[in-house]
């Protein structure tokens, strides 16, 4: 089984029988397959990656998709630090993760041929650029000798296309007419690579072509030379006899319903302009420039009609600052960074925190610490989150698991921030924040409203008592300047219970820290039960996870499952507070795995809190985890099955004692 | 610059409508017997008063310091925040709810040291907000550590061998920013503050008021030169608008352009038809900017008065107006539309 297989657990019976070389190509139907595009900064992988995920979207594919790129903008051309790639898995089932091994690697230069062929499944397709081999190139990307002519490939199923070459004939007539230069025309390169793997995956162009029309509207010839060059790399799949074989994966079943593709930072951006409908607050967005959060700010900037306000801010501490003081004056207030810009943002969340104004901080979580990994996944900031102020400062946490989902967590962060006057922090990461998949669109008819419940009039008959709590939530009435006979102050300094005037008083104190932990906690009574997916209620092991983690989570739990071992997972939107029947599903099971993007955060608190002796699977590479070393991780501590488990050595995970 | 502006106006056609007392909160103050800070925070709850504003339509924000109590004792809407970040805090609020009357309440370290972006940046975007800068010299919460205002050689708690930071001017920092109003003042002089106050708070966009305020515990009489009954007239340069600006018991000195652009004083009878007419109007802040540099430290000669106050556009009005124009064009946005703004399949 080598070139018809992208994806061996996926396929299809009886698809290599008889396709060996009588016809040019056989069509060979696939439960699925991942697709690694890989290149240089400037040779437009992303872009490539998205439109190849369009197409796919447009057959009605499950979709997942893995974009990583360097932080430099334009690292050195050629070199391993520039190589920028794209991976998309499709399939015609319910899919949780871009997958872990590619199928099929495009690799359009030497560097991104060595940086990811590691990463290609054994018996995979490779379709390299040959005309990047060059010596220069070559040593840029460390190798001795070309790794074309060697047996280094023999394993893959390796194609030869002189991608630049081709990209550039194609477009000989303009270069020599003058309506583009040669630099111009080998930027279509990535196009030629789209057009020969949507050929051999039977997507269609079309939409790519409408695309570039639309995206070249004011350059008609670079649109024009797009199109041609796609359609040549298309052409040249179908013409030349090199590809013996071109797949299809049919639609996934799906459940009924409108679908689009949607990113994490989309999705939430989304997701709070439905939490300002729902409230009907005007969204004020505070924000500095950071990656991965950047893409909130710019969707948000351009929604200006549902009377959002954005704001750049001169620094982190400055954006939190403005959105604590529009939430003052009655805005959803909104603050968006990485984990670094929360370290600056941590004194004023304190003051949004003892001034009980509601406010969301969201959290696009990168590799730390310090600048770290501006550009790659991890999910090590929820002990930041959970404790990074100074004093008792308990605050809600609120995890968003999969691109789509940033949607509904962003609501929920909103909810909990104008019903119970508080700041919220929203945590999602640089893989959700990048990564797509198709959302099945809600009814918007069915979104809950939120009742800001705002104070118009004094609540008490000796006037406005501005710490008068509701006696379920503990929230503060929120009453806003403009309100007549409602004039009140607030501030950081610590505040009489019951007057909100400046209090220094010891037992008030100790009163008023009480209260703070008090109105968190009062949050679980508002959260639904928790959703633990163990069919058979047999399991033994429980995988407990946050964030971006559940797709690889749930995809391990399914792996696990396949190879006999009973396992449960649930999956935790809230991480403070804790839901309130945790501790007892957390008690129903032998073990407790708590795999995560970090060393060990959430597992430290599960510990902590319920004195479970859960133990952790924990890797900081920078990408996300995979499906298979959580299922292999199940395994091992179900007592094993006597399958081969072992993974690559990359794979392995490091272990760190409980 | 002229106060007879609409707000003044109203006030001679119709009666305020609340007192002093209504600006004036329950809370006990506490800022040392003899502080400046009484004198600004009896003025302002006078001026509020005076001007016809509603306590409920006002907001006072603060950062930390002596002065930043100061929204505790004003019976309005306020915010007493964290060090340095009122500015931000106040661009949030105004830019909310364009039409409060939005004030900042700052001191020399919060506002110049701690919080220096803070300032530039709602200064230089020109916010609508009056910002009240009490400068003396000195920490005083912190019981007196030099500041950066303190003058060169300033014996202080942690300078005991004397500050060798060069100091800021806050009128030149201001100015530097482009900020669109900027003035100085002194607490104990009711009249020049109500005046310049009344101005600040009535220019639309970003005003700066620098106050010299005597901090009689850790700094006292540090601007003595421009207080003191007998050295004030000496050393006060009062900038009046349309005037040439000449100074002392009988006007003998004048300031004059030299020929670097800078400004210098000499002696009236020499300067002939040199002497500088003062006009803040301005739309460079380069002449303004000259005049802020005849004094570092109010320890001579010092102008005080309104150094700019020019109409530019105000940040909070284009934010809102961006927001309505979206409006306009796009209609208000519908939440199915945006869901199904992109590439929308259906599944059956």
């Amino acid at each position: 089984m080598q070139e018809p297989g992208p994806d061996a657990r996926h396929d299809a019976p009886g698809s290599t029988n008889g396709a060996g070389g009588t016809r040019p190509t056989s069509v060979v139907k696939l439960h699925g397959a991942v697709i690694r595009f890989a290149g240089d900064s400037g040779d437009g992988m992303q872009l490539t990656g998205d439109r190849f995920t369009s197409e796919s979207a447009a057959v009605g594919n499950d979709l997942a998709t893995l974009p990583d790129f360097p932080a430099e903008i334009r690292a050195p051309a050629g070199t391993l630090a520039g190589v920028s790639s794209f991976q998309v898995h499709f399939s015609d089932e319910d899919i949780h993760t871009p997958g872990d091994a590619p199928d099929v690697l495009v690799a359009m230069n030497p560097a991104a041929l060595a940086k990811h062929l590691g990463a290609l499944k054994p018996g995979g397709t490779l379709i390299v650029n040959t005309d990047a081999f060059s010596r220069r190139n070559l040593s840029k990307a460390g190798y001795e000798a070309n790794p074309l002519e060697g047996d280094d490939l023999e394993d893959f199923a390796v194609h030869e296309v002189p991608i630049t070459d081709l990209t550039l004939r194609a477009l000989a007539d303009d270069v020599e007419e003058g309506l583009l230069n040669k630099k111009e025309a080998e930027r279509c390169k990535n196009m030629f690579a789209l057009g020969l793997v949507s050929w051999m995956f039977s997507r269609p162009i079309e939409p790519t072509v409408e695309w570039l029309g639309v995206k070249f509207a004011t350059k008609p010839a670079v649109a024009d030379a797009n199109v041609r060059v796609l359609h040549a790399g298309h052409a040249y799949g179908e013409t030349t006899e090199a590809f013996v074989y071109t797949y299809e994966v049919p639609a996934a079943p799906l459940p009924a319903g409108r679908y689009r593709n949607i990113t994490g930072n989309q999705a939430l951006a989304y997701g709070l302009v439905a939490a300002s409908v729902q409230s009907g607050l005007d969204i004020f967005y505070g924000s500095y420039p950071i990656t991965p959060a950047s893409d909130i700010l710019h969707e948000l900037s351009r929604l200006k009609h549902f009377g959002v306000r954005t704001f750049q801010a001169e620094d982190e501490i400055a954006a939190i600052g403005a959105a604590i003081g529009a939430s003052f004056g009655g805005h959803l207030a909104v603050t968006g960074t990485s984990g670094p810009g929360v370290a600056l943002k941590s004194e004023a969340l304190g003051l949004a925190l003892a001034v009980e104004l509601p406010l969301v901080l969201i959290n696009v979580q990168r590799g730390g610490p310090s600048t770290g990994l501006p550009t790659k996944t991890e999910q090590s900031d929820l002990l930041q989150a959970m404790f990074g102020r100074n004093g008792e400062a308990p605050l809600p946490v609120v995890a968003v698991q999969s691109p789509s989902d940033a949607f509904y967590a962003a609501f929920e962060a909103a909810r909990i921030a104008l019903t119970h006057r508080t700041p919220v922090v929203l945590l999602s990461d640089g893989f959700l924040a990048t990564s797509s998949e198709p959302w099945l669109l809600p009814d918007v008819d069915d979104l809950p409203p939120i009742d800001p419940d705002l104070t118009t009039e004094a609540n008490t008959p000796d006037g406005f008592a501005p710490l008068l709590r509701d006696p379920s939530t503990l929230a503060r009435p929120w009453a806003l300047p403009g309100t007549p006979g409602l004039a009140h102050r607030i501030g950081g300094l610590e505040k009489d219970a019951t007057t909100g005037n400046i209090s220094y008083d010891p037992d008030n104190h100790q009163a008023m820290t009480d209260l703070r932990h008090d109105k968190v906690e009062a949050i679980a009574a508002t959260l639904p039960p928790l959703e633990v997916d163990d069919p058979d209620e047999d399991a033994t092991v429980l995988v407990v996870g946050w964030g971006s983690t559940y797709g690889p989570i749930r995809g391990g739990v399914n792996q696990a499952r396949e190879r006999g071992v009973r396992a449960a997972r649930v999956h935790l939107r809230h991480l403070s507070p804790l839901p309130h029947d945790l501790g007892d599903v957390l008690g129903r099971y032998e073990h407790v795995l708590v795999p995560e993007n970090n060393m060990g955060q959430l597992r430290m608190l599960l510990r902590a809190r319920y004195l479970v002796d859960a133990v952790g699977h924990n890797r900081v590479t920078g990408q996300p985890l995979r499906a298979a070393e959580v299922a292999d991780r199940i395994v091992a501590l179900a007592g094993g099955d006597r399958e081969d488990t072992q993974s690559t050595p990359t794979d392995q995970p490091r272990e760190v004692p409980a | 610059m002229s106060t007879d502006t609409t707000v003044d106006q109203a006030t001679h056609d119709e009666l305020p409508q609340f007192s002093k007392k209504d600006f004036t909160s329950d809370q006990e103050v506490r800022w040392c017997p003899g502080c400046g800070d009484y004198a600004i925070l009896a003025t302002v709850q006078k001026l509020l008063a005076d001007l016809g504003r509603d306590p409920s339509e006002t907001v006072f924000v603060s950062g930390i310091g002596c002065s930043s109590r100061f929204p505790y004792y004003m019976d309005t809407y306020g915010i007493h925040s964290i060090h340095g970040r009122a500015p931000a805090i106040a661009t949030g609020v105004a830019s909310a709810r364009p039409e409060l009357d939005v004030w900042v309440i700052t001191g020399d370290g919060d506002a110049l040291s701690i919080g220096g972006n803070h300032l530039i940046h709602a200064l230089r975007r020109n916010v609508d907000i009056t910002i009240l800068l009490f400068n003396n010299e000195i920490y005083g919460l912190t019981k007196g550590q030099y500041s950066p205002t303190s003058p060169l050689g300033a014996v202080h708690k942690s300078t005991p061998m004397g500050s060798i930071d060069r100091p800021l001017n806050p009128v030149s920092l201001a100015l530097g920013a482009e900020a669109t109003f900027v003035a100085r003042t002194i607490d104990t002089d009711r009249n020049h503050l109500t005046e310049i106050l009344t101005a600040a708070n009535a220019h639309r966009g970003a005003a700066l008021v620098e106050i010299y305020q005597n901090c009689v515990v850790f700094n006292d009489d540090f601007a003595h030169a421009v207080t003191d009954r007998e050295t004030k007239v000496i050393n006060q340069i009062p900038l009046r608008i349309g005037e040439p600006i000449v100074f002392g018991p009988e006007g003998e000195k004048a300031v004059v352009a030299d020929d670097d652009g800078s400004m210098m004083i000499v002696p009236t009878a020499e300067a002939g038809d040199r002497i500088v007419v003062h006009d803040p109007t301005r739309t460079e802040p380069t002449t303004a900017f000259a005049l802020s540099r005849l004094s570092h430290n109010p320890t001579g000669p010092t102008p005080l008065g309104i150094f700019r106050a020019v109409e530019q556009p105000v940040y909070d009005d284009l934010l809102n107006d961006q927001v309505e124009a979206a409006v306009a064009e796009r209609g208000r946005g519908r939440l199915e539309d945006l869901l199904t703004s992109g590439n929308v399949w259906h599944v059956t």
